[in-house]
């Protein structure tokens, strides 16, 4: 009888140390994928990025050589309109969440960012070309910045949001017992004392849609050269990947992984940046 | 001479509180409000958009289809023939693979963050998921060509061959790019954000729950198994779904493995192609414009799909309440 229980005791310890192996292994296997892209992106790629990546025109086929200064820059001048769309919405909107409105409404709206944020990004695509391509007859550097000024809005409503309802009430209510207005407490006061974790919110929405291909294959379509107007087609450095990942070229295959490690570099960059920021408080925001 | 001391203030729910004090109105207290309200207005505005520029987009080809748009398997442009149903059909097969290896991997890396893993590795190992959630899928999917598709090629295929070469799903030649290759990039996809989802879910189970299975002498697992998990299923259930609309709509990394071919085939090691895929690849072929009708119409299946997805799982994660938790991963 005894020796049964011990027996039991034993085995279920051995169940428990059992479990918590296969949770360790499944934790290992989920990151593995992690490891193993950035190994290759380095070994792949770090050979072909030099000055000329960031300094040249990409070649014609056939040529060698080359580089992708266009895309790069095209990218930030998407990210650039981006944030012209993305950052006041988003931002005036997740104020208006943490500041104002009733309980129920905002409920309702933070659920529907959150549905908004489930949207595939290939969905605003097709959008945005149906709102400005086919009515203004031709891809542009608009239309891109557009579909991912939009994809941007939910998400920097929700961190804008939460950081600002971090902000203690007594700031509040010292601003206003001053006879300080309303909006100019939530301006000049609440809205700089949360600045710091607005900017994160922003960085970190940046970082998500500077890396989107989906939404600009039909927008911003892509260009082999530069772009002087910013109602033509424009380049973007996720685009350029994917059209030199497809292509049958071996010397394109070369500059495609180059251009997948400097856009996750400058991705993981972000990130980095994001983390020192807020290192010490809210976690959860990142 | 007595000195006037403050009224105390009422310490109300911060909320409230912030209502009360505001000011007698003003012209710009007034348009802040207005202004900060449209702006939150907008997530609304968008939803309304999509769907009805989606639909606007389709709809002479909606008249003409109709529901056989969901059921048939033709797909010829240049006979204008339009049926979504290999794009139906492996959108939810590559969907289901995907969701059969992450849920697992996912739910079991969670567990071990919150109630397993000694805690000097649990920042870590989050910030690693991070990063990976970072990854843009273009990149996923350049390395599912050069890297993943040749290995899987090589091994894992030609031994699950020759386990399961009997049964249909294991059967036939391998090309490589197939739709269990899009599969395992869609699960790559998606373990970040269940992963991260489902311990925000863990980690709101209350402790009471755990001690008082201790208490009961239970071992680390068992607490795990009775106290946390079946504490936790409807949320981790939302974790799930929510893993599931990502995947439905997951485009890149999976239009470069899956092979881009329309077909309803059994065997996983067949190509097959996907609505996302399919729009990613043809929209700026369409050159008629019942072509273009047929792949907005696409769009407005794949918008419908996800958007219930994401309504499920948002109102089983705030049941939980863990709204923030959708935020995690982004």
């Amino acid at each position: 009888m005894n020796s049964g229980r011990t027996n039991n005791h034993t085995w279920r310890k051995i169940k428990s140390a059992l479990a918590s192996t296969i949770a360790f292994v499944s934790a290992l296997l989920v990151i593995a994928p992690l490891g193993l892209v950035f190994f290759h992106l380095v070994a792949n790629g770090a050979s072909s990025v030099n000055w000329d990546f960031f300094t040249k025109l990409p070649k014609p086929v056939g040529v060698v050589g080359g580089g992708m200064v266009n895309a790069i820059m095209g990218s930030l001048e998407l990210l650039g309109l981006a944030s012209v769309i993305g950052i006041p919405v988003g931002v005036l909107g997740g104020v208006y969440l943490a500041e104002y409105g009733s309980a129920r409404v905002n409920s309702l709206l933070r659920f529907v960012a959150d549905v908004l944020n489930g949207v595939p990004s290939i969905t605003w695509g097709v959008v945005v070309y149906g709102l400005v391509v086919l009515r203004f007859k031709g891809f542009s550097a608009y239309a891109g910045g557009l579909a991912l000024g939009l994809i941007m809005i939910p998400l920097i409503i929700r961190t804008t949001e939460e950081v600002i309802l971090l902000v203690p009430n007594g700031y509040r209510e010292a601003a206003l017992a001053l006879g300080v207005s309303r909006w100019k407490t939530i301006v000049h006061i609440v809205m700089k004392t949360a600045s710091k974790g607005i900017i994160t919110g922003i960085l970190l929405a940046l970082a998500r849609v500077g890396g989107e291909t989906a939404p600009l294959l039909f927008t911003a379509f892509g260009n082999r050269f530069w772009n002087h107007n910013l109602a033509e087609p424009i380049a973007a450095l996720p685009l350029q990947i994917f059209t030199y990942a497809i292509s049958p070229y071996d010397d394109w295959h070369r500059q495609a992984w180059a251009g997948a490690l400097v856009l996750v570099t400058g991705i993981f960059c972000v990130n980095v940046v994001v983390r020192i920021l807020t290192r010490g408080r809210t976690a959860s925001l990142v | 001479m007595e000195i006037a001391t403050p009224p105390a203030v009422a310490t109300v729910e911060p909320h409230s509180t912030r209502r009360a004090m505001a000011p007698p109105s003003r012209f710009g207290d007034k348009a802040f409000e207005w202004l900060t309200l449209a702006m939150a207005l907008a997530v609304v505005v968008l939803v309304v958009v999509i769907g009805w520029q989606l639909w606007l987009g389709s709809s002479l080809a909606i008249k003409k289809f109709g529901f056989h748009f969901l059921t048939t398997s033709t797909w010829d442009p240049v006979a204008e023939q339009f049926g979504a149903l290999p794009f139906i059909y492996g959108t939810l097969v590559s969907s289901l693979i995907a969701l059969l290896i992450a849920v697992p991997l996912s739910i079991a890396t969670a567990a071990y963050l919150t109630e397993l893993a000694p805690l000097w590795i649990r920042q870590p190992l989050v910030s690693l998921i991070e990063m990976l959630a970072a990854i843009p899928s273009v990149i996923l999917g350049l390395w599912g060509i050069f890297v993943m598709i040749p290995w899987l090629r090589d091994y894992p295929f030609p031994l699950l061959k020759r386990l399961f070469g009997w049964t249909p799903f294991f059967a036939g030649p391998i090309y490589g790019t197939s739709m269990l290759a899009g599969g395992i990039i869609i699960a790559i996809m998606i373990l970040p954000i269940i992963t991260s989802v489902s311990r925000e879910i863990l980690r709101s189970v209350p402790n009471l729950q755990r001690e008082a299975a201790y208490a009961l002498g239970a071992t680390r697992w068992e607490a795990t198994r009775i106290a946390v998990f079946s504490y936790a299923k409807k949320g981790l259930f939302g974790a799930v779904i929510l893993g599931l609309g990502r995947a439905l709509g997951e485009t890149m990394a999976v239009t470069m493995v899956i092979g881009n071919t329309p077909q309803i085939a059994a065997s996983l090691f067949k190509p097959g192609y996907t609505l996302a895929s399919v729009i990613a690849n043809e929209f700026t072929e369409a050159t008629t414009d019942m072509y273009l009708q047929a792949l907005f119409e696409i769009g407005l299946v794949l918008f419908g799909t996800t958007i219930l997805a994401n309504l499920v799982a948002q109102i089983l994660l705030q049941t939980m309440g863990t709204t923030s938790a959708t935020r995690a991963v982004q």
